[in-house]
């Protein structure tokens, strides 16, 4: 139920006093409510839950947090021992 | 898709595991509030790639299942009535009342219709003036923002005919619960990432003060997932208790201040019944009292009603982590999703559902970990 997806604001426009945009999300697009994210603009990703953006993803955090975990993942690669349990840290 | 798939990376999941692995000396508990992450954790099976000495235990973060029965009485009642259209998210239609649920209520004729938004129930509210327009408003703290913006807008555009049942709920006067019961084994927390994405994580300051225990903000894919549990298990295994935050790309330390603002202005924390745990003070939202012309429970004045859970349903325990869904004698027999004695059983972010879909073919005795 707190679900919220990634998607790309394609466009924005304003009606009945809400500010709204087409978002996309891999293959689909639908209607988002911006109102939440007046920091957003049209290329942005933000994450949608039931039709209204919640957040703006922090594209310079997610590309920090997943080159940190990757190379955490190479690291482990170079590493790997898989037979040694007291392999350290 | 972007933000998404690089999240699901296999080989990133089995490195944070072996991580983990290396950093346990000892056996930790640890509980995610969300039904959503209950999900992902038993879609992806992030449970089974940990070491044995650090369980997951399962929270009551799933609003379909925590919106007490009487609640969904009163669904019905209202649902049932001629003039009415009953708008509802879907996972709402199936779960159990005390004599029926509103997907009965929709085959036996009443107009109850399931959307996407509830800007679609306002949709369906300007276009058929002559129907009371009911929205089933349930939810998180995550999902309270729309919900919010939904019945303002109605206030402003003046539709007399729109209303809302409204039994939203809130995380940390939950945590608050279990940390402070007899019988709590948790040890540290996953906190929900869009439910702080929302309301942002000091409240979850304060749970980490009092009662010493890390919380770590955490995503919904398994790598997000897995990393905060390292990030967990290296607190523990050193002895902190802080709060922390994995979900960077979305969650800040405020949260999302317009998304407050509506809220502040549309709701008012009141004391809340949760189905299977019970009332918990200070931990749901009611309409402000200056917007009751859309509140369909002062409308239809039903706000007394009561009800009692089926005696055979555990769903209580396994809210609250104490018991595993597999721990019941109903469980995939005279409890399936197709007829769920408990809501646990309705919803895909239920404990029970997510163990049917996922794990029902699975539980060999052998396997099962204690």
């Amino acid at each position: 139920m707190c679900l919220a997806i990634p998607g790309k604001i394609l466009d924005e426009q304003v009606s009945n006093g809400i500010r709204s945009g087409r978002v996309q999300f891999g293959g689909i697009t639908r209607e988002a409510c911006l109102d939440f994210v007046p920091e957003a603009s049209v290329g942005d990703y933000v994450l949608v839950h039931v039709g209204f953006a919640i957040s703006r993803v922090d594209r310079d955090e997610a590309e920090r947090t997943y080159a940190l975990l990757e190379s955490m993942g190479m690291l482990e690669e170079e590493l790997a021992q898989p037979d040694d349990p007291a392999g350290g840290r | 898709m972007k933000y998404v798939d690089e999240y699901r990376d296999a080989r990133l999941a089995r490195a944070l595991a072996a991580d983990i692995g290396r950093r346990t000396t000892r056996d930790w508990v640890m509980m995610e509030i969300c039904g959503g992450q209950t999900h992902t954790i038993m879609r992806y099976g992030v449970d089974e790639l940990l070491p044995p000495a650090v369980e997951l235990v399962h929270g009551p973060g799933c609003p379909v299942c925590v919106t007490p029965i009487e609640t969904i009485d009163k669904a019905v009642e209202i649902a049932s009535q001629p003039d009415v259209t009953f708008v509802s998210y879907g996972d709402m239609l199936r779960v159990p009342g005390s004599r029926s649920d509103l997907f009965h209520v929709k085959a036996a004729g009443g107009d109850v219709r399931v959307v996407y938004s509830p800007m679609d129930a306002l949709k369906i509210a300007r276009q058929r003036p002559e129907r009371r327009v009911v929205f089933f408003a349930v939810g998180f703290e995550t999902t309270a923002p729309a919900n919010a913006m939904a019945v303002w807008q109605a206030h402003r555009e003046g539709l007399a005919n729109f209303s809302m049942l409204v039994s939203h709920v809130l995380v940390p006067p939950a945590i608050r619960l279990l940390l402070g019961s007899p019988a709590n084994r948790v040890q540290a927390f996953i906190a929900p990432g869009h439910v702080c994405t929302v309301m942002g994580y000091s409240e979850y300051e304060e749970l980490v003060r009092e009662y010493h225990v890390p919380i770590v903000v955490g995503g919904f894919e398994p790598v997000d997932i897995l990393e905060a549990i390292r990030m967990i298990v290296a607190q523990l295994e050193e002895g902190r208790a802080e709060i922390e935050n994995q979900y960077v790309r979305s969650v800040s330390y405020d949260g999302n201040e317009p998304a407050q603002r509506i809220m502040a202005q549309v709701f008012e924390v009141c004391d809340k019944k949760w189905r299977g745990v019970g009332p918990i003070p200070q931990s749901g939202y009611r309409l402000r009292p200056e917007l009751a012309a859309h509140d369909a429970d002062r409308l239809f004045g039903l706000s007394t009603m009561t009800a009692e859970e089926p005696p055979e349903c555990i769903s209580a325990q396994v809210l609250q982590g104490l018991k595993k869904p597999t721990d019941c004698a109903a469980f995939g027999t005279r409890c399936t999703p197709e007829r769920p004695l408990g809501a646990p059983m309705v919803s895909t972010e239920g404990a029970c559902a997510a163990y049917h879909q996922y794990r029902r073919h699975a539980m060999d005795p052998v396997k099962v970990r204690g």
